[in-house]
């Protein structure tokens, strides 16, 4: 079997005294939709900030595509091929919505451009400008937000904001893509309009998707497996219908 | 794209005013037609520049205060001047030029070293503390000047400076500004600009999205730092002694005032005012004598808490949009380079659409039957 | 023995310190700014001494009582007119206006008093010998004083009602509004004692040296706002343990003739590897944004 894109091991922290996630182990492969659910404060979000290089894992390990990035800082991370949105949407909100991107592709090798190139605005200046713009419509286009590519990041309504913070990590040309919650707080229309935005991206640029998200007719719908966890531990793993039914699961979720 | 051209006509009309105006009084200064008064208001006016513009690099786009900015003109002031003592005493007269040239850089390049180093905390710290730390830095630079020993740098009496011949200096104080202009101007328009943007909106989002925080924020305060010392340099030699004490905390708030005036992330606007406030405080140094001059400290303050309220206070949102799009004026300050065009008219109705949309969904998530979330936040 | 007269020296300064410190750290735990016209309240303070007890012929703690009264007003006053309004707006603007509000008191008081020093001498105060040591009675009266304010601030704050929902509203205004907490009240009060504080250390500064100017407050202000960030902002301990430390590190190093020049540079410099090594200071709680 081929390697997996991020195999995480044994990965655990604790603030203070508080273990909020011990012992994730996971394995995600290539172009797999991965699910990550749990009741709130379970510890999916601080799995994602260890993954992407916010916090620093106490134990553990994680490798992309078998490369060790445990403790690396966010930039690296990001270099490496791990792109991600937030659950508090952090856009730059006083930048149009095709600048937003536009930072997105800042450190693809295709739109090198140093700075004395900028200062002195070569024709390699123009060029770079001029490919990223076009770069950014593409990937602009996919979520949808084309026609709003010229409106401040802050005037958008939310789910468009979303879509937007997906887009940008999608600009960062990732492996491994995360999205945290990416259906909170849309219609269900929306909702159904950001699975085949998700389904598309996978399609299209060949990433990996690891999600986490409260809805689950989204999740259900849309992963092949996932994780749940609880109190910083896992409950069940596996395929998602399967998972989904383990009673451990429901008497978590539903208490009793 | 007919949109799109004129503003690059905007961005380069400042150029064309810049050059009239170098063009139109170097001709009269270097015939020596030109009063002492005009000639002194013009070097005046192209250092505000030159820091105004410097220092809205900082503020406006990296989005950081900085109130330490005369401390970077005081290191390039006085390593300018002694740089310009040893260069004259060992290349002797004739060579002002070169001197001149050799000084902007020396200082230029000194201030650009305390720059980096105000740039280390500035990677850890952010808003009021990172302002406090530019705030002793200024103040400890000031201090060392004033107390380390004369023979170095004159001490509190002041370091003796080469005063120039006053007829062309301001021809290349305005050079220095279309200089400083262009670099941060072109800097701010390359992607590099918009990683510097994109870090002031967001730091966390910034490097999550792989931007290089620390090699950017360095850059800025480095970059700033630089024109400033150019701008202490040039004060150097418009005077013939360089004295600690001006390079206080009042200045670098004055320079702060012609930021905020010209709009934070406006460098026309930083031009404009600090042109204004110059000239305002010559006039009003003659006008208001005596007890009377602090009459302008109090005007200054007044205008920088109202413009501060006016173009910043939640609640007077709605008044100023309505204002924005009247007022050609108000546009031309609160331009911001991250902001092409915006539609407004498109966008008249989006609040009310966010409201709809949000009671929908939640109205259908709690009536769904297979919503085990919905059943967990009920039992907690 | 002269160390000891130092240190003595550096403890009555550094209450004085403190208690403009309590000031500027109540104020960052609560309305979460610095507030930088809170060293011309002192300034206020002193001419608000300079007119009640020089100009008047009022008893001086009458006239220290009209001092806490004004400078209480004042800050509350500074607090609706520029700072309310920014509430929720960039933390670069309110501190823009906040400055900006310094700069206007202090040409204010330039443009009502002049520019040069009126003198305030309230009373003469005395040395104290026991035995053959002899300390100024000034410092005593300092120690003393701040000791009983001090200790009278942190009882208010731990155990009444307005100091428990000064800490809730400090811990998240947002909750503690939900909580039925009147924030802008506990704001305002906050304001009011801070400024009273204020007046206090005005009082302090002016018994030890009279002369009052429109500057008066300014260096203090940054020195004490220093002391806040070294002790830890937001915490009350950490405020007066910084202004105490920063009182002692003064006068000790204002002893040596060859290093008294550069005291601004250390005390700065202090701050700065302070904040670099440990951003929190050093009783202050570590704050993390949430990701």
């Amino acid at each position: 079997m081929a390697e997996p894109v991020l195999k995480i091991e044994n990965l655990g922290i604790s603030f203070g005294g508080l273990k909020a996630v011990q012992n994730l182990n996971l394995e995600i492969h290539e172009k797999q939709l991965y699910g990550l659910v749990g009741p709130n404060g379970a510890g999916k979000t601080t799995v994602f900030n260890m993954i992407t290089g916010v916090y620093k894992p106490t134990t553990g390990s994680f490798y992309l595509c078998g490369e060790n990035l445990t403790g690396k800082s966010q930039e690296v991370i990001n270099h490496k091929g791990v792109a991600r949105t937030f659950q508090n949407i952090r856009l730059f909100n006083n930048m149009t919505v095709i600048r937003n991107v536009m930072v997105g592709l800042h450190n693809q090798p295709e739109y090198k451009c140093g700075l004395f190139t900028s200062l002195l605005r070569l024709p390699r200046h123009f060029k770079v400008e001029k490919a990223m713009r076009q770069r950014a419509k593409e990937i602009l286009d996919v979520v949808g937000l084309l026609e709003d590519r010229n409106n401040l990041a802050c005037n958008l309504p939310y789910g468009k904001q979303r879509k937007l913070e997906i887009a940008r990590a999608l600009a960062t040309n990732p492996k491994l893509l995360c999205l945290d919650e990416p259906a909170a707080g849309m219609n269900p229309q929306e909702t159904q309009e950001l699975m085949d935005i998700i389904r598309t991206i996978r399609e299209q640029y060949n990433v990996t998707i690891l999600l986490i998200e409260h809805d689950m007719k989204f999740v259900s719908g849309l992963c092949d497996e996932l994780t749940v966890l609880n109190f910083g531990t896992v409950l069940a793993q596996g395929e998602t219908k399967a998972a989904l039914q383990d009673p451990e699961v429901i008497r978590a979720y539903i208490g009793g | 794209m007919s949109k799109l051209k004129n503003i690059k006509w905007k961005h380069y009309l400042i150029y064309v005013v810049l050059i009239a105006v170098t063009c139109y009084f170097g001709f009269f200064g270097l015939q020596k037609n030109l009063n002492r008064i005009t000639t002194i208001l013009l070097e005046k006016a192209a250092i505000a520049m030159i820091l105004a513009v410097s220092l809205n690099l900082v503020v406006g786009f990296l989005g950081e205060l900085s109130l330490g900015h005369a401390g970077f003109m005081c290191v390039g002031a006085f390593l300018g001047a002694k740089a310009a003592v040893a260069l004259t005493a060992s290349m002797g007269p004739g060579n002002e030029l070169l001197v001149l040239l050799i000084c902007l850089l020396v200082g230029g390049a000194a201030a650009a070293v305390c720059g980096v180093i105000i740039g280390l905390p500035a990677l850890r710290l952010r808003g009021d503390y990172l302002a406090i730390v530019t705030l002793a830095f200024g103040e400890i630079v000031r201090s060392l000047f004033e107390n380390l020993p004369d023979e170095m740098f004159g001490g509190s009496l002041g370091l003796t400076a080469i005063r120039f011949e006053r007829h062309y200096l301001f021809i290349v104080g305005f050079v220095l500004v279309i200089i400083t202009l262009a670099v941060i101007q072109n800097l701010i328009r390359s992607k590099h600009g918009r990683a510097v943007t994109a870090i002031r909106d967001s730091e966390i989002a910034s490097r999550a999205t792989g931007i290089n925080v620390t090699k950017y924020k360095l850059m800025v305060f480095t970059i700033s730092a630089f024109f400033a010392g150019i701008a202490g340099v040039l004060f150097a030699f418009t005077q013939s002694k360089v004295q600690p004490t001006t390079f206080d905390y009042n200045y670098s708030i004055e320079i702060l005032v012609m930021v905020v005036l010209g709009g934070m992330g406006s460098l026309p606007g930083s031009l404009i005012s600090a042109v204004l406030i110059t000239y305002l405080n010559e006039e009003l140094q003659i006008i208001l004598t005596g007890d009377l001059a602090v009459l302008r400290g109090l005007m200054y303050a007044l205008v920088m808490i109202l413009l501060v309220i006016y173009r910043n206070a939640p609640g007077l949102k709605a008044f100023r949009e309505k204002w924005s799009v009247k007022n050609l004026f108000a546009k031309l300050r609160r331009h911001d380079p991250a902001h092409i065009h915006d539609d407004e008219a498109k966008w008249d109705r989006v609040p009310t659409k966010i409201m709809v949309d949000e009671v929908l969904s939640v109205d259908v998530q709690t009536k769904s039957p297979y919503d085990p979330d919905s059943q967990w936040k009920e039992d907690t | 023995m002269n160390f000891l007269e130092t240190l003595l020296n550096g403890l009555s300064s550094g209450s004085t310190y403190a208690m403009i410190a309590l000031g500027y750290t109540m104020v960052y735990g609560i309305a979460k700014m610095l507030n930088f016209a809170h060293g011309d309240v002192i300034m206020v303070g002193g001419y608000t001494l300079y007119v009640t007890a020089v100009t008047m012929g009022w008893n001086p703690l009458l006239a220290l009582l009209m001092a806490i009264i004004c400078c209480a007003v004042l800050g509350v006053t500074i607090e609706k007119l520029a700072y309310k309004p920014l509430r929720g707006a960039s933390p670069l603007a309110v501190l823009i206006t906040a400055i900006g509000m310094s700069y206007l008191l202090q040409s204010v008081a330039q443009i009502i008093f002049g520019s040069a020093d009126r003198m305030v001498r309230l009373f003469e105060l005395g040395k104290i010998s026991i035995g053959s040591f002899q300390i100024s009675a000034y410092t005593v009266v300092t120690l003393v004083c701040s000791a009983v304010i001090m200790t009278a601030l942190t009882l208010f704050v731990k155990y009444t009602r307005i100091g428990r929902a000064m800490i809730a509203v400090s811990e998240d205004r947002d909750a503690a509004q939900l909580m039925g907490i009147n924030v802008n009240f506990i704001i305002t009060i906050t304001f009011a004692i801070g400024s009273a504080l204020a007046a206090f250390a005005g009082f302090f500064m002016v018994l030890k040296s009279p002369p009052v100017n429109s500057t008066l407050g300014a260096m203090p202000g940054i020195k004490a706002f220093t002391a806040a960030v070294i002790g830890g902002i937001g915490s009350i301990p950490g405020a007066m343990l910084g202004g105490i430390l920063m009182g002692i590190v003064e006068s000790v190093a204002q002893t040596n003739a060859v290093i008294a020049p550069f005291t601004v540079a250390i005390e700065f410099s202090i701050l700065i590897v302070i904040l670099l090594v440990r951003p929190s200071g050093i009783l202050g709680k570590k704050r993390r944004e949430k990701v």
